[in-house]
């Protein structure tokens, strides 16, 4: 039985090109987020919630912290960490959590 | 192949399957075993993550005790912010996801044979192997510091009993009275620890036992966020803090029996002593072979697989994952940089690079934090501090910046133990 998952081959179409570049896994970009923001994108304390975060508002936000175009507390200096590539990646993958 | 079984629960289960589903090889791994050795930061991240990027497997945490106590917030148990029951975290949650857990001490790992012995004889069989056991001290390599001599002045560098025994031992002491506190030289667990330490012992004291002193003994020339505590308790707890370094505070011989730190050219007397050895790797990863001279253990730093045995691993305090710093955050991470180099691995798929995180907060008074953190991307067979990213919390941030990072670290702390523990 092939999984009749949409949510899974939609992941995979934009996965694909990073799931097997030399880069970090978008898996692994989202896992640090977790850390913080809660592995369901919902913190319990004060940390802002990115769970209702759409992908191009989660890019926009970080590519803000990193040019100081908005400003934060520690993501300005996480967000320099970076490249645009992986901001891009992350925040398809964190956005397509719904 | 079935795909019937594969109902993940995470989304992370679900992508890290899919490459390997659509281009039709063996997604799942199966029945193939893995065992974590240490329930902590590290261990339990590596468990939690291990079955939710596989649920197909199975994976055992074998861990001694019952009750998990963080180091991290220890110190605000220490300063009265925090109680002991606020920092404690049962592995029912793993359980509840399928991960085994076996409450036991590993006794030794056979590395050849691929199995964990156990105190009852029982030989647990792995296909991989994570090891995560934290911490042990050099205990005698200072003159007096000893197991023994823990109870009378302890360390609390193990968030638990020695927590409750140091903080009993701060309320009891009369107003007026010294606190001695002797933070270890480099490498060891938490570098801004003894900062955020000494902070809330001040705040405490500031509060309720003001003419109290704190003197500390650093055999180091320079602290983690130096910059920002100094100022900070210069304005906050002025006169009361007296930190002597290098050679004036470099510790050589411990007298618990009469609360007593000598260095070689004096010794000082505490009412509370402090006192935190040199520190190691744990001992199941020391007598297993996992570490080398420097008593830590080296690891190739794409996967933190051992570069001394094959199919283990070691994250955390325990592994050389320089420049990370030891700490919960860090090992939370290198458990899910392990955890996933572990399923790929037994999934037959290529392994990417991993990029990692750290942000450690360090309480200076109640609603008052700071924050270090930095990015780290894997280049040249290591793991390199992205440049221009990362530091510390600006020295002129506001006192809003302040309280919002002392909430931050509350929420920080709220995420982290829930992704270990459910």
């Amino acid at each position: 039985m092939r999984m009749p998952c949409t949510l899974l081959v939609l992941t995979f179409t934009f996965l694909s090109a990073s799931a097997y570049a030399a880069g970090p896994s978008a898996i692994l970009l989202a896992g640090t987020c977790a850390t913080c923001h809660g592995v369901d994108g919902r913190n319990t304390g004060s940390i802002p919630t990115i769970a209702t975060m759409d992908a191009t508002n989660l890019r926009d936000a970080l590519l803000a912290f990193k040019k100081d175009e908005r400003k934060g507390t520690i993501m300005n200096r996480i967000a320099k960490g970076y490249t645009d590539k992986e901001i891009e990646a992350v925040s398809r993958y964190l956005g397509s959590r719904k | 192949m079935k795909f019937t079984r594969r109902h993940f629960t995470g989304f992370a289960g679900t992508l890290l399957a899919a490459p390997a589903l659509i281009a039709g090889r063996g997604a799942s791994a199966a029945g193939a075993r893995v065992i974590v050795i240490g329930g902590g930061f590290g261990g339990a991240t590596a468990a939690r993550y291990l079955k939710s990027l596989d649920k197909a497997l199975e994976v055992t945490l074998v861990e001694p005790a019952s009750t998990f106590v963080t180091c991290p917030f220890s110190n605000l148990v220490l300063g009265g912010l925090k109680q002991m029951e606020e920092i404690s975290h049962s592995y029912d949650g793993l359980e509840k996801i399928g991960v085994k857990v076996v409450r036991a001490a590993a006794e030794s790992i056979n590395t050849d044979r691929k199995w964990v012995n156990l105190p009852n004889g029982e030989l647990l069989k792995y296909d991989r192997l994570v090891v995560s056991p934290g911490i042990d001290f050099r205990w005698g390599e200072i003159e007096g510091s000893t197991f023994e001599a823990a109870e009378h002045v302890p360390h609390a560098w193990k968030a638990g009993t020695q927590t409750v025994l140091l903080r009993k031992q701060l309320t009891e002491m009369k107003d007026g009275g010294v606190f001695l506190i002797s933070p270890p030289g480099n490498p060891f667990r938490c570098p801004p620890g003894p900062g955020e330490r000494i902070s809330m012992i001040a705040s405490y004291f500031k509060t309720h036992k003001p003419k109290s002193k704190i003197i500390v003994l650093d055999p180091k020339g320079a602290f983690s966020k130096e910059s920002l505590f100094a100022p900070a308790w210069e304005e906050l707890y002025p006169g009361m803090i007296d930190y002597r370094k290098t050679e004036a505070g470099r510790v050589v011989r411990v007298d618990a029996e009469n609360l007593t730190l000598h260095t070689e050219f004096d010794e000082v007397k505490g009412d509370v002593v402090n006192f935190i050895p040199p520190q190691f790797a744990g001992e199941i990863a020391r007598k297993s072979g996992l570490a080398d001279d420097s008593g830590w253990c080296p690891v190739n730093q794409q996967t933190f697989a051992s570069t001394l045995a094959k199919d283990v691993f070691v994250i955390g305090d325990a592994s050389i994952a320089t420049p990370m710093p030891k700490s919960g955050f860090s090992a939370n991470n290198q458990g899910k940089v392990a955890a996933a180099a572990i399923v790929s691995g037994l999934q037959g798929r290529e392994i990417s690079d991993p990029k990692l995180a750290n942000t450690c907060y360090s309480m200076i008074a109640p609603n008052h934090a700071v924050s270090v953190s930095a990015v780290y991307s894997f280049d040249k067979g290591k793991l390199h501090a992205v440049e221009g990213a990362g530091g510390l919390t600006p020295a002129d941030a506001s006192a809003e910046d302040r309280r919002l990072e002392a909430s931050y670290a509350d929420g920080w702390y709220r995420s982290i133990t829930t992704e270990m523990f459910g």
